[in-house]
């Protein structure tokens, strides 16, 4: 790893301040992918600056939103009994999210903030139609995520927190890559006050995306017979070593029938 | 060069480190506590971990001056002073849990923390979930296994309740 400046701001305004002042700067969230990459000498900050102290941590439920900090841990979401009741989905989500430890030091932000093409949560907030909060503006899902690792967020601009609206169902259901925990394919699904929403991740060429044939249908009739004939073309799916695009496609299918089945 | 302060098995150290250091590379190469092994350096095998006021975390994939005022309790900091195991060793120990022994340091804090978020009991199918963090290629887990599950009454001091799921 290359040396760097650490620096810990006490607030979101001192952490903005700090990335302002440098543009070689990084912020540093659960560090559960940023660290990693720095050891591989894959990116040379000059300093990073840790949100931990900047009190983006906390989960509020209030009006029908599920309202969570950026530096909530994926554990913390996971054990949360106000979200295991508002949106238990989103519990179960956070709580397959690699291992213990990776849950221990993760943060929704952080995961979000970088929108691996195989992460968990992008599929969660695009389905929920949640929004994400920045210390500049809200920001909707569907205008969020703009491709593999690329956000709507600019430079200096910091995700605060995320809020979920409530749905009436949901469910999420991977079919993880069995060394890394990541998603091969994550589906889910969910039918709320914007009607049925149905996001793919791990299998897209450019990130998360919704599946608008399901969606359609599910409006329909929520039922796994629904979707039973609706294909996924292969053409915008990943090939690599762990899964062909054909494969992958066929799993979209099978996890979205499953999902629905256990949003019942 | 900055300073982290921080407790370590219950005692506060100070200690000069770089912005790259690793929380592993303070325990092993600064404190000397090399119980805390380094086997994959990519958070995926475990051997690294700790705790971190009581959760456990790969000290491989966090920086030291992240650690600054938390309190960490590594494999060295289980026994009593007059050498009594903690239960979890013990019941390694009494399992023949360990062959290599690699693995065993973050096997055991990984059990610990797993044993202790789960006071309403651990099924078996629970204990090898919970240990998806933590690689043994030696074993094939079973004993670990078995280990953790006769660890959980010897920790919470009660009978494991029957279908725990």
């Amino acid at each position: 790893m290359y040396d760097f400046t650490y620096q810990k701001p006490a607030s979101v305004a001192d952490a903005v301040k700090l990335l302002g002042a440098d543009p070689e700067a990084k912020a540093l969230a659960g560090g559960m992918t940023l660290i990693p990459v720095l050891k591989q000498r894959l990116n040379k900050p000059s300093a990073l600056v840790d949100l931990a102290d900047a009190g983006l941590a906390g989960i509020s439920v209030a009006g029908g939103t599920v309202r969570i900090g950026a530096m909530t841990t994926h554990a913390t979401v996971a054990n949360s009994a106000d979200v295991k009741k508002a949106i238990p989905a989103l519990a179960k989500l956070a709580g397959g999210i690699g291992d213990k430890e990776v849950r221990h030091r993760g943060t929704i932000g952080g995961s979000l903030a970088n929108d691996d093409p195989t992460a968990d949560y992008p599929a969660a907030v695009l389905a929920l139609g949640a929004t994400v909060e920045t210390n500049k503006r809200s920001i909707k899902a569907d205008d969020f995520f703009q491709g593999m690792f690329m956000t709507a967020l600019e430079p200096g601009e910091l995700i605060t927190a995320v809020s979920f609206p409530v749905p009436e169902k949901a469910a999420y259901m991977k079919f993880p890559n069995p060394a890394s925990r990541y998603a091969l394919v994550g589906v889910f699904v969910a039918k709320g006050p914007a009607g049925v929403r149905v996001a793919v991740t791990g299998a897209g060429q450019n990130g998360v995306f919704r599946q608008k044939a399901m969606e359609a249908a599910l409006g329909k009739s929520f039922s796994q017979a629904a979707i039973a004939d609706i294909a996924t073309p292969a053409d915008e799916l990943n090939s690599d070593i762990h899964a062909g695009a054909e494969y992958r496609a066929h799993l979209v299918g099978v996890m979205a029938r499953r999902a629905v089945a256990a949003a019942g | 060069m900055p300073q982290v302060a921080l407790t370590v098995n219950g005692k506060k150290v100070t200690v000069d480190v770089e912005g790259r250091t690793l929380l592993v590379e303070l325990l092993r190469e600064k404190l000397g506590l090399t119980g805390t092994h380094v086997g994959c350096d990519t958070s995926q095998c475990g051997a690294c971990v700790i705790h971190l006021d009581g959760a456990s975390v790969k000290s491989c994939t966090m920086l030291a001056l992240q650690a600054a005022g938390r309190s960490v309790t590594t494999i060295e900091g289980l026994a009593k002073s007059d050498g009594t195991l903690h239960p979890m060793q013990e019941m390694f120990r009494e399992h023949h849990a360990l062959q290599c022994g690699f693995c065993t340091p973050g096997m055991v804090m990984s059990a610990i923390d797993l044993v202790q978020s789960h006071p309403e009991g651990l099924s078996e199918q629970q204990i090898r979930h919970g240990l998806e963090g933590n690689l043994c290629r030696c074993t094939g887990y079973h004993n670990i296994v078995k280990a953790i599950a006769a660890a959980w009454p010897l920790m919470h001091g009660k009978t494991m309740p029957a279908a725990a799921e």
